[in-house]
């Protein structure tokens, strides 16, 4: 049996993402199985680019409007600069050819990564499976999680 | 990407064969010969000519 390798991405800053799917691509790459876990602010990376999110209730709907998410909108954690900063990083990874994390998303789906949503964030939060992109493999809590990560010989929290 | 274009290539080559990578990333030096020795290819060595870096790793598994 293939070692395991899992990631929770708790985080939706742009830079975070970037590395947890390097990170998923290299493990699968060395034959590892590979799951990722996207939990609270980590759901942004895995939310549709497009449409609105519908959810019930004034303040649910408030912090959906204010964190929409989708891998394209993902902000850096440093020098984001309302999005200067940001733009300024998209350029030079552009220039240096490395791949967007929306790019990097299609290559570990392709190499067999495997990706959960916290449903326990995702109920907080107010946000169905439709705010989803279809490479979602699994939605499901903490249990879902530790089946993966009790045997992973790497787990990482990002 | 250049060592999950390695393992992709690979893998539609046939046991005994050699591929050669063509990479300008300076980090495929220690990357290559790594990824070998995880997956239990043969890494045979590497050329560097103007920047750009030959790697050739032989097909074991």
């Amino acid at each position: 049996m293939a070692e395991k390798m899992t990631l929770i991405v708790f985080s939706g800053d742009m830079d975070k993402a970037l590395a947890a799917f390097n990170l998923a691509i290299g493990a699968a790459s060395i034959g590892m199985e590979v799951s990722m876990f996207f939990t609270f602010w980590g759901l942004n990376v895995i939310k549709k680019n497009e449409g609105p999110i519908k959810s019930k209730g004034i303040m649910r709907k408030m912090l959906n409007f204010m964190n929409r998410g989708g891998a394209k909108r993902l902000g850096l954690s440093k020098f984001h600069m309302f999005g200067i900063g940001k733009w300024m990083m998209g350029k030079l990874m552009k220039d240096t050819k490395s791949p967007s994390p929306q790019e990097l998303m299609t290559i570990a789906h392709q190499a067999g990564v495997k990706f959960i949503a916290c449903t326990n964030s995702m109920g907080t939060m107010g946000i169905g499976k439709d705010a989803f992109i279809p490479e979602v493999d699994t939605y499901g809590g903490v249990a879902t999680y530790l089946a993966d990560a009790k045997d992973g010989r790497i787990n990482l929290f990002i | 990407m250049p060592i999950h274009q390695t393992a992709n290539k690979l893998k539609e080559l046939k046991t005994g064969q050699v591929l050669e990578v063509l990479a300008s990333d300076e980090g495929i030096k220690e990357d290559a010969p790594a990824w070998c020795r995880t997956t239990g290819n043969e890494f045979l060595g590497m050329e560097e000519k103007d920047g750009e870096i030959k790697v050739y790793i032989k097909k074991t598994k």
